[in-house]
């Protein structure tokens, strides 16, 4: 389960208007209570969105291991990732299954011709062969 | 004992934590050691086969071991390692919209097909094209008035001189003064063993009448200069590069933008090649993409760097097919995108090149409008060029040196060429430094003894010098014509290469 407040729905919505057509990406940070994702912080990355690229991360392994020291100091946990399907619904594609990692919140905004359209939440299976549905837990204020 | 820290999310598969103290010489056995104490963890880590799954990196202290030697990266007690997950992910793969392509762009106008018929015997021959609906008749007919001329005929030249007479490309110009030697023979398969010894564009001129009769073929037995350029190329609906040096390269480009013509760029290093379309009315030119050439020396040559024989028949292939393009006015040529092709990974990439608002000859307001010296440009005059330019004092003949070693004198001959052409043969008593180390490596030589550098031709060991020169060596000489020279000349037992 993750926390989302309103204005955390629309911060990654905007996000995804404002790099239409091409994706936006994000990382999500905050702390784990019980069983829960408290998100505290969205942080915007930018994609890499070149063509010739072999791959498209939404983090390169050199930010994600900046992020992990920060990680380690901070005690602010990487929660997970957010990222837009521009005129694509909002399911992970096989491509983000490949690369992604367990544990971690995948949250997919779709966005349609430049308005968004569905946001949803999506977390590997133990076995990391799928995407199973994240419960996204709605909170006021916070941003 | 090396640390390694597990990031958040695999640290469930651990047993919660996030830090272990784990013994072993390698990343691989670091690794191994640690999915041994936790299955679940190992099922993360490693896929079925075994591999590292393709989210895992893993950093040595902060460097990407992918960088260092992969899982075989040593690791010392004092290390940290780290698991980092990399997160990728979007709609699919990247691969750029199709509507971004370039839409096709046709150099024959329908006048010129008009003027063209082919006999029956044409028909019979072009029939697997006939029968395409892009190309057809009228198409056939484009490539029959077509005319395009090929800088060179050796590796890369041979195999798109061989298709486009073969596809029936009415004039083929083939600019090219060297002749065929026994090297060439790996890749050049214009030519054939008979040529040896032969002018490259008189054997390439009777191969492709063999292959086609109806293509005129037009030979130039003289190099491509700024010269005869425009006298050449004049009349052409596009070149196809097939140069093996920047200074051509150049000087085929600028001729190329300044009559407004398509350049057909490819060029090839070891394993490695890479095609585009430069027209400079169109998208970018090679200028565009380098400004500059690099500096002399600093790009070995095929000779130099070695060429994996198939390579240039694979790039010229792609070249010939954006030729054949352009003139069925047909497809998506390869404008404004750089083609990256890597034979060893079995690897194409493509890059988007933008053109340059200030490029100095397709730009806004170009500063080149007519040709310059491309030799000077490129910081060379010709292949021998830095021996040519040298004090005579600098200079030793493979002759004297024989001589001089024969008269018991103790020498220091330094070879500056490459471990594997050290392999190859070498002068007796040199001693390896490659060209790249020689600076860093100069406090191994003494500067009050006499120091003979050579390398394969004297084009290296002339660089050599002249870096040392810049040390402060004062007693240096160049060996003329290198180890060439000495298999030519003193040791035939010495294999040429």
């Amino acid at each position: 389960m993750i926390t989302l407040s309103a204005s955390q729905i629309e911060a990654i919505e905007a996000h995804g208007i404002e790099t239409f057509p091409h994706e936006c990406c994000g990382v999500i940070l905050g702390e784990v209570i019980g069983q829960t994702k408290v998100v505290r912080e969205l942080r915007r990355l930018d994609n890499v969105h070149e063509d010739g690229h072999e791959r498209r991360y939404l983090i390169s392994p050199d930010e994600m291991f900046q992020l992990l020291r920060e990680e380690r100091t901070t005690g602010v946990k990487v929660l997970g990732f957010y990222h837009s399907h521009p005129n694509h619904p909002a399911v992970p594609s096989g491509y983000d299954r490949d690369w992604a990692s367990p544990w971690y919140t995948y949250i997919i905004v779709s966005i349609l011709d430049g308005t968004p359209d569905n946001l949803t939440a999506w977390v590997l299976d133990d076995d990391g062969a799928e995407f199973l549905p994240d419960e996204i837990l709605s909170t006021e204020g916070g941003a | 004992m090396a640390k390694v820290l597990l990031p958040t999310a695999l640290q469930q598969y651990a047993d919660g934590s996030d830090e272990f103290e784990i013994e072993g010489a390698t990343v691989a056995i670091v690794l191994a050691q640690l999915a041994e104490q936790f299955p679940t963890l190992k099922k993360h880590l490693f896929s079925d086969s075994g591999e590292l799954r393709h989210y895992v990196n893993v950093y040595k202290g902060a460097e990407d071991t992918r960088n260092l030697e992969g899982l075989e990266t040593a690791v010392t007690a004092d290390d940290e390692l780290s698991i980092v997950p990399s997160i990728a992910g979007g709609v699919s793969a990247p691969v750029k919209p199709v509507s971004t392509l370039p839409p096709p762009i046709g150099i024959i106008d329908a006048g010129r097909v008009s003027e063209t018929t082919l006999t029956n015997e044409e028909i019979k021959r072009y029939s697997r094209h006939l029968v395409l609906p892009e190309v057809n008749i009228e198409g056939q007919k484009k490539l029959r008035a077509a005319k395009v001329l090929c800088i060179g005929t050796g590796g890369l030249g041979s195999p798109i001189a061989l298709y486009l007479a073969a596809a029936g490309v009415g004039t083929i110009g083939l600019v090219e003064f060297d002749v065929v030697d026994v090297t060439n023979l790996q890749r050049q398969i214009i030519h054939g063993t008979k040529d040896v010894g032969r002018p490259k564009v008189v054997s390439a001129t009777e191969t492709l009448h063999d292959i086609n009769p109806h293509v005129e073929v037009i030979a130039y037995e003289e190099p491509f200069t700024s010269e005869n350029a425009f006298q050449i190329a004049t009349g052409y609906d596009l070149i196809v590069d097939g140069t093996d040096n920047f200074a051509t390269r150049y000087l085929t480009n600028d001729v190329c933008v300044l009559l407004g013509i398509p350049n057909v760029y490819g060029s090839i290093f070891r394993f490695e090649g890479q095609v585009s379309v430069f027209w400079g009315k169109h998208g970018p030119c090679y200028r565009c993409l380098y400004p500059e050439p690099p500096p002399p020396g600093m790009v070995p040559s095929c000779a130099e760097g070695g060429v994996l024989g198939v390579l240039p028949g694979i790039v010229g292939c792609l070249q010939t097919n954006e030729a054949i393009k352009l003139i069925l006015g047909v497809g998506n040529p390869l404008i404004g995108r750089l083609l990256l092709f890597n034979a060893l990974k079995m690897q194409f990439r493509e890059l988007r090149l933008k053109k340059d608002p200030k490029c100095p000859i397709c730009g806004e307001n170009p500063t080149i409008t007519e040709l310059i010296d491309y030799e000077e440009f490129c910081g060379i005059r010709g292949e021998e060029a830095p021996a040519e330019t040298m004090d005579n004092t600098e200079e030793i003949t493979v002759k004297q040196l024989k001589a001089r070693m024969d008269a018991g004198e103790t020498l220091t001959v330094i070879d500056v060429r490459e471990p594997y052409e050290w392999e190859i043969g070498r002068i007796p008593g040199a001693r390896l430094i490659p060209l790249g180390q020689i600076e860093a490596r100069s406090n191994e030589l003494d500067p009050n003894t006499e120091i003979i550098l050579q390398c394969r031709s004297g084009k290296r060991s002339a660089d050599a010098l002249n870096r040392l020169k810049a040390k402060g060596f004062t007693n240096l000489k160049n060996v003329v014509g290198g180890i060439l020279a000495w298999s030519e000349e003193i040791d035939p037992s010495v294999p040429q290469y």
